[in-house]
């Protein structure tokens, strides 16, 4: 049995500890707008915030996460940061098929909330998350305008 | 039992004609046929529509039955059913945009879903398909005219209901309004008198420079739902008593499963239902996907051997390489593809000959969303497959013949693609979606078939591996007299599509080499076919994605060997064609000016500039880069692009999705290659197949001239200038010519 506490709600699942902490959230609680990609952290799609920190859920296996608190993108409107993330990437019309988006928006909630005020050098350092379709001066740009 | 070969597509049905799209003809792709063409797969429709009786039996006309694309709902949003599918390129609003601007509606009130098969929605030329960049330019005129009949009958019912004359009517974002007596009705109020009113053909059109929203850089639509996570692409999606499958694919492409060792214990893990042998694969189905990949990757599975040697197949030891080098050993002589002037007399007087050997390697699509497709045998005999794909009537015809079923028994669901660039069409055993139908049809429950990345990495239809031999004559002034060019290979049309394109040169694998702008006066391009035993596919910008990296990086050698500048070479052979020369002349102001280099930058790195010119799909391109090198690496500072698309619909889209083009042009410029040793492929992952990260994008600049030639594509033409430009710009740095890419594969220096 693992208890996990996501988006603020308790949830107490029979699974096998090892299970990714992505499949969990995607197959087992239907929270899909964390994404598979790649499964061994090359690409960020799976990104959630765990304790604060940008996290790649497929590299997660639930047994481990304990106590942590975990936020994905469905409550990504439920915070201060997010929601001006969110309005940014609406703003600067950051995606194109928009698969990798839900992780890029994870990971710059997460910078920003460390960080209100990144340089570009943070900004790149920080948003690693692959797009295969090439957006990254538009999300660039977003989080410069979700910073400012 | 199950055909999962490249489709024989027998018969071909003549559909009805419809106005024809100028500029396809450039792939030589539905150019040909004067009455449009439907893929000869047993469409659906075709067979019943052929017995039917009355209206039935006559097949309508495409993109015209307003009820087959528009639903206006009570609340005056409109419901669009798309003849294409969105995966980014902006097709949904730029419908939206198209649509609205005649009907005379908001493009932001629209919702748009990809429609299922019928024959309403073949608009592309009387086929359906979304790839070769052909959306917006096939169905711009057609959408125009769906929007204005539309409107039309809106206002004929209005008039009816407000008892005025129609001509006393206009309408206002969603409203049929009369001004006289101020009353008005809104779209949703006046749908169902409207639409079962008779569609009148000769609606006119609003002048251009009337537009609204045709033009502008309106917001795409599904931009929210991308930020947040609400969208939904085939991975997400969820059936009642869906059970999940994971595969393991033959190490050997064409090996067959042959014994299972440890069965038992698989079948005994956790959730694990069922155990299946799939062709070329074996399949664990399970109570959750992650249960099934754990057992399906523990399963221990004797494959059947692929032959010892050779290239017929994916032979023990079937490399890359080998194939490489069959390519450049193959001295055969070719088909003609083009043939001008004099070339042996060209070459005879030559005082300089300058030949070179150009390839580029085999590519995967590498789309962020791994392949999935949920298949459910209905009560009442009919399956639905839910699936990625760019051509659902194709698709439903496929699933048909492997469910043993009647095409019109299978209904197709098209999501939202997580990225496609050629990925999605029908490739054999690189879909999933026939293993979907077996298991589904194994185990009596609806099934989803997920490949891990792995399985994705060893079972996509690659870019084919490519080559071209060139040769120049130059005369005494330096000036290239003649080019000889030879490309051999094989490309996906030929491959996927030979019944219906039965043209013995392959456009796919000759575009881009054909029909330069350049005044050149003898030419001569030959196509010698060497079938790939890999799965090949379209790629982003297809053909043109390497055959414009080999001549425009071809023809900087021939100015260097006749002692020119690229930049000027390249404007001199352009004296007879001014939109090229413009568009060459843009592409420079907007990168400052050329200069080739080396020079020094502000911040003190040493950098050259490539330049090049492209003309795929029906668009013309200029494209500008600036390079340097670092720890044996090409950096990429800045890429100036200049499109020609003729004409747009949305700037902001279009720049968007040439700054994308450019970046998985790049990406393959650098990185890319996928690499078969002994048989297999080498790369399963993104750690061994690297793609374009967030430190190697440069900043590009992106301007769009509007000739008023016709409407070209968007989504592809980007990408080809990318590699030429930035190779030259190695050149100009390293004093090397690099002629096989990618660049990764070897560490480069400066002079
Ligand atoms: S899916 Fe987790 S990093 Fe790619
Ligand atoms: S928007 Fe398509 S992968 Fe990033």
């Amino acid at each position: 049995m693992q208890t996990l506490t996501i988006n603020g709600t308790r949830h107490d699942l029979d699974i096998e500890g090892d299970t990714p902490l992505l499949f969990v959230l995607r197959d087992t609680l239907g929270l899909t707008g964390t994404k598979y990609g790649c499964g061994i952290g090359q690409c960020g799609a799976c990104t959630v915030i765990l304790d604060g920190q940008a996290t790649r859920s497929c590299q997660i296996p639930v047994e481990s996460v304990g106590d942590a608190k975990i936020t994905t993108i469905e409550a990504i409107g439920q915070d201060a940061v997010g929601k001006r993330v969110v309005e940014a990437w609406v703003g600067v019309q950051v995606p194109q098929c928009g698969y990798c988006q839900s992780g890029q928006v994870m990971a710059a909630t997460a910078l920003l909330q460390q960080n209100p005020r990144p340089t570009d050098g943070d900004i790149g350092q920080a948003m690693t998350n692959l797009c295969r379709c090439g957006t990254y001066n538009a999300i660039a740009a977003a989080v410069r305008q979700a910073a400012a | 039992m199950n055909d999962l070969t490249p489709l024989r597509l027998t018969h071909a049905t003549s559909a009805a004609s419809q106005e024809p799209v100028r500029n396809l003809s450039r792939r030589g792709f539905l150019g040909a046929a004067s009455g449009a063409l439907l893929l000869g797969v047993e469409l659906p429709v075709d067979p019943a529509l052929a017995q039917a009786e009355g209206a039935a039996a006559i097949a309508p006309k495409p993109g015209t039955r307003i009820a087959a694309f528009l639903e206006i709902r009570p609340d005056g949003t409109v419901k669009l059913l798309s003849p294409f599918v969105e995966g980014g390129q902006g097709i949904n609003t730029g419908l939206a945009q198209t649509i609205g601007e005649e009907l005379d509606l908001e493009p932001s009130r629209f919702v748009v879903e990809c429609a299922p098969p019928g024959p309403d929605y073949a608009v592309v030329n009387g086929l359906r398909l979304t790839g070769g960049s052909f959306s917006t330019r096939s169905s711009y005129a057609v959408m125009r005219r769906l929007g204005a009949t539309a409107r039309e009958m809106l206002l004929r019912a209005a008039a009816a209901r407000l008892d005025v004359k129609q001509d006393t009517l206009t309408t206002s974002d969603g409203r049929v309004v009369h001004k006289a007596s101020n009353r008005s009705l809104g779209y949703g109020e006046l749908a169902e008198a409207a639409l079962a009113l008779l569609p009148r053909e000769d609606v006119p059109l609003k002048d251009p420079k009337d537009f609204r929203y045709i033009g502008k850089p309106m917001a795409r639509l599904d931009m929210r739902d991308k930020s947040t996570g609400k969208a939904t692409y085939a991975i997400d999606l969820k059936v009642e008593g869906m059970l999940h499958a994971a595969v393991q694919h033959a190490p050997h492409l064409g090996t067959e499963p042959e014994a299972l060792t440890n069965e038992a214990v698989v079948r005994a893990m956790p959730g694990v239902h069922s155990i299946h042998r799939l062709p070329g694969a074996v399949a664990v189905v399970a109570d959750s996907w992650w249960r099934a990949r754990k057992a399906v990757e523990a399963l221990k599975v004797a494959w059947t051997e692929p032959a010892a040697d050779g290239l017929a197949t994916v032979s023990g030891t079937f490399s890359s390489a080998a194939m490489l080098a069959a390519l450049k050993a193959t001295r055969e002589p070719g088909l003609s593809a083009e043939a001008e002037g004099d070339v042996a007399g060209a070459f005879a007087k030559a005082s300089r000959v300058v030949e070179a050997e150009y390839d580029a390697p085999y590519l995967a699509h590498a789309q962020l969303e791994p392949p999935s497709s949920i298949a459910r045998f209905n009560g009442d005999g009919t399956l639905d497959v839910w699936l990625p794909n760019q051509m659902p009537e194709l698709f439903q015809s496929v699933a048909a013949k492997v469910a043993g079923i009647q095409p019109d028994a299978v209904r197709i669901h098209s999501p939202m693609l997580g990225g496609f660039f050629g990925r999605h069409f029908y490739y054999g055993s690189s879909n999933p979606f026939p293993q979907a139908i077996l298991l589904a049809k194994a185990t009596g429950r609806p099934v989803r078939v997920l490949w891990s990345r792995e399985e994705e990495f060893g079972m996509d239809a690659v870019r084919p591996l490519g080559f071209a031999r060139f040769r120049a004559a130059l005369g005494a002034d330096g000036m290239p007299l003649a080019i000889q060019t030879v490309a051999v290979g094989e490309g996906p049309i030929g491959r996927w599509f030979s019944s219906i394109f039965k043209a013995p040169v392959d456009s796919s694998v000759v575009e881009g080499l054909d029909k330069k702008p350049y005044a050149i006066p003898n030419r001569r391009l030959d196509y010698v076919k060497v079938a790939h035993p890999v799965t090949i596919s379209f790629w982003r910008s297809v053909g043109h994605s390497m055959n414009d990296f080999f001549y425009e990086s071809f023809l900087d050698e021939v100015a260097q060997a006749g002692g020119k500048d690229p930049f000027a070479l390249r404007m001199a052979l352009l004296k007879d064609s001014p939109r090229h020369a413009t568009l060459l002349k843009v592409v420079a102001e907007l990168a400052g000016g050329w200069k080739r280099g080396p020079f020094q930058a502000a911040d003190g790195t040493r950098r050259a500039r490539g330049v090049s010119m492209a003309s795929p799909f029906g668009s013309e391109t200029a494209a500008i880069a600036e390079v340097s090198l670092k720890d044996g690496e090409a950096r990429v500072h800045d890429l100036w692009i200049a499109i020609d698309p003729g004409s747009i619909v949305n700037p902001a889209i279009v720049k968007r999705q040439v700054e994308g083009a450019a970046a998985l042009g790049l990406s393959a410029t650098l990185l890319e290659q996928v690499v078969y040793e002994g048989g297999t492929r080498q790369a399963r992952n993104y750690d061994t197949y690297p793609i374009l990260d967030r430190d190697r994008m440069p900043r590009v600049h992106v301007t769009i001239v509007e000739s008023g030639a016709p409407m070209g594509g968007i989504g592809e033409p980007g990408l080809p200038g990318v590699p030429p430009a930035v190779v030259n710009a190695v050149a100009a740095l390293t004093g090397r010519r690099v002629r096989s890419l990618p660049l990764a594969k070897e560490k480069l220096s400066g002079v």
